[in-house]
Parts: structure tokens; sequence; C-alpha cells
């Protein structure tokens, strides 16, 4: 007898072309929040080459987009770690940065400002504001609770505005808000 | 999309779409270094609309018409081959330029690898007799279902020319019926007509086809 067949397109049964041109930008913008170039868009291509080998056998319903920047925040924490091992240990990623930050051009003040904040702070506005994980989601990834990756966003936006806004004081902040 | 961002992070939440160009391209190559892309496809440009053209590792595995979808195409190949699949052009230079020269009336037969695994018996017994119908000739649904040994299995014939993964390359449009009608086509009547054509010396001008 024919039992109910339930078929729906799983997301990862989606030609992983169509994966790159959904998510590669966010997860490229979250790269570039914790590293500064080139070593974000290095993180990005481990990212997606490690993705394209896992592609195939991802549960389904799995939420692809949580579960791509899960591998790009795993990739970033390896390069920084080959870069501290390489170089003087030091605790944070921003501060190894200042060399290759002097480099970059037009918004970097903001990626710059972004780069600076404590580990914690920046980790959270990258998975939230910038990727749009949920608070709870980021807590799984970076560890502590719900509440403490909340907390940690919302200092990292302060932080955010008041250095960067000092820094710009001539800039108009933007008053639109979107959907 | 994105519905948590702060209005100030707008300025670093714009795409950075030369970068994402460059990135998605040097992910391809290092995709086919790692043995990871399972189908590479690209489109191209023809005088009957444009055409998705795929290929695995075997070769040549799927040629699509637009008004078949091109985005189902794609799902329908992540479903039954692997949904490791990137546009790759490169990979399909080969088909691109043979298909140039065809529909330029320069070029009568195809030499591509090609990968039949999307046609499964009959239907692939049917596909391998096509492709020994040559440039400008054409056989009935009555005579190519006798070629493959099974005379009444005419329906047949053309269910497996109707779903044929590879248009123009294996020449389902040379299969018409016994009273000199056209019969059906996957790419649309239009478009064999013009197959046709093309083949008996009227090169497809941009007229022929009236999209």
């Amino acid at each position: 007898m024919l039992r109910a067949i339930v078929y729906k397109i799983d997301d990862n049964e989606r030609p992983f072309e169509e994966i790159v041109a959904e998510h590669g930008p966010t997860v490229l913008r979250v790269c570039r929040a914790v590293l500064a170039r080139p070593d974000a868009d290095d993180a990005w291509s481990e990212t997606f080459l490690a993705a394209l080998r896992a592609y195939p056998g991802l549960a389904d319903g799995a939420n692809i987009e949580a579960w791509l920047v899960t591998i790009a925040h795993h990739k970033a924490i390896d390069i920084v770690r080959a870069q501290s091992r390489r170089a003087t240990p030091v605790a944070d990623v921003a501060q190894t940065r200042s060399a290759t930050d002097a480099l970059e051009t037009s918004d970097d003040g903001l990626w710059a400002a972004l780069r600076a904040l404590p580990t914690k702070q920046r980790q959270a506005v990258a998975y939230h504001h910038v990727a749009g994980m949920s608070y709870a989601e980021v807590a799984a990834l970076v560890g502590g609770s719900t509440d403490a990756a909340r907390r940690a966003a919302h200092d990292g936006i302060r932080a955010l505005r008041s250095r960067y806004h000092n820094s710009q004081s001539s800039t108009p902040q933007k008053k639109e808000s979107r959907s | 999309m994105i519905n948590s961002s702060d209005p100030m992070l707008d300025p670093i939440i714009a795409d950075d779409a030369e970068a994402m160009r460059r990135l998605r391209d040097q992910l391809v190559a290092a995709a086919e270094a790692d043995q990871l892309l399972d189908v590479a496809y690209r489109t191209v440009d023809s005088p009957v609309g444009t055409l998705l053209v795929a290929a695995t590792d075997q070769g040549l595995v799927r040629v699509a018409y637009e008004r078949e979808d091109h985005d189902h195409v794609l799902q329908g190949l992540s479903e039954l081959i692997s949904p490791r699949i990137l546009r790759a052009p490169r990979r399909l230079d080969q088909t691109a330029r043979q298909l140039a020269e065809y529909f330029a009336g320069e070029r009568h037969d195809f030499v591509l690898p090609l990968d039949f695994r999307l046609a499964h018996g009959f239907r692939r017994a049917v596909l391998a007799h096509l492709v020994l119908i040559n440039y400008g000739r054409t056989e009935s649904y009555a005579e190519v279902a006798a070629a493959t040994g099974h005379a009444r299995a005419v329906r047949a014939v053309g269910t497996a020319c109707a779903t044929n993964p590879m248009p123009v390359v294996v020449p389902c449009h040379r299969v018409v019926r016994s009273d000199g009608k056209l019969g059906g086509y996957v790419g649309g009547l239009e478009a064999k007509a013009a197959l046709l054509a093309l083949e008996a010396g009227r090169p497809i001008g941009r007229d022929t086809l009236s999209r």
C-alpha cells in the first residue's frame, strides 16, 4: 500500500551554487567583522570549501546560515591561532591586526572599530547583527547564556557607536531602519 | 534576510559584489582541485534560446532549454546526481564552443564525452540509437522503435525523445512522424523546425523564431 510520502525540497538538496549566492555575502561580512582582510577572505574560502565537502551529509532541515557561520567561527579561530603561534602570543584578534588595517580602504573605520571590540562583544555583534543569528544561536556558538550574548551585543553596539561616531563626528547617522 | 541589524552597521552590511565574484571563482577552482565539484554548469546563448549545459566528471550530462526552467533543472540534478553543483564555465568550454559551431552550421558532429546516467533502460537504448542518426537526416518514431528491436514501442520512443536529457547534442530533433509532421519536441516545435532547417542548409536567422 501507499504510505503518505511527503515530498519537500530540503534546503540541503538545493544546488550548492544557490547556497553560495544566498549566504556567501553574509558569511563574508561575518568573516570581515572578526578578521581583517585578507585573512577574512581566506576564512570565507576555507568555510565554503569545508561546507561543500560536508554539504551532502547535512541533516535535513538544518539552518544553513547558522551552520555556515559556525564553520566560519571555527576557521577564524584556527587562523588567529596559527598566527599567534608564529608571532608573539596575543590575547585578542584585533590586536594583531593593526598593520593590515592600515592597508584597507573605504569603510575601514567601522570595520576596524568592530574588530577592536573585546572578543565576546565583537562576536556577538558579528553573529547577531551582521549574520542575523538569534541570541540563543550566538550563545550556543560562543558559549555562555542567551542573556550574556544579548548583553554583549548591546554593549558592543554602544561601544561601537561612541568610538566610531567620535572618530566620524561629521558623518550624520542614518536614521532609516531596515525591514 | 537581515532584520536585526543596527542602522549604524549599514556601511558594512552593503554587499561587496566584486569580492564575492572573486571568492566564488576561487571556490570553484579549489573545489575542482579537491574533486568536490560533482556537477559543473553554465549557460550558452543560442538561436533557439539560452541553453543550460551541465557536466559531471564523466562528461556532458544535461542540456536544457529555457522552457524547462533552468532553476528547476538544477534542482533536479541536485537531487538525482549530487548537490555539489557550481557554475563553472571553464569545464564546459568545449561544449560551448561545439554548440556555437553547430549553430553556425560549421559542425555536424559533437565530439564530447557524454554521461547517460539520467536515462535508463529502454530510454537509454533509444538515445544510443539517436546519436547514430546523421546530421541532416531524419527517422520516424516507428523506424527508431524498429532499430531498437521493439517495433511496437513507438510511443515509448516518443517518451524517450521527450525526456532526452541532452537535446541538440543527442539529436532527438531528427525523429519525426511517419506522416511527415514534426511530432513533439522538448524545446518546442519552433526550435525543432529551426534545428531541422539549419541541418538542411538554412541557417537560423534572427527572424526564424518568433520568440
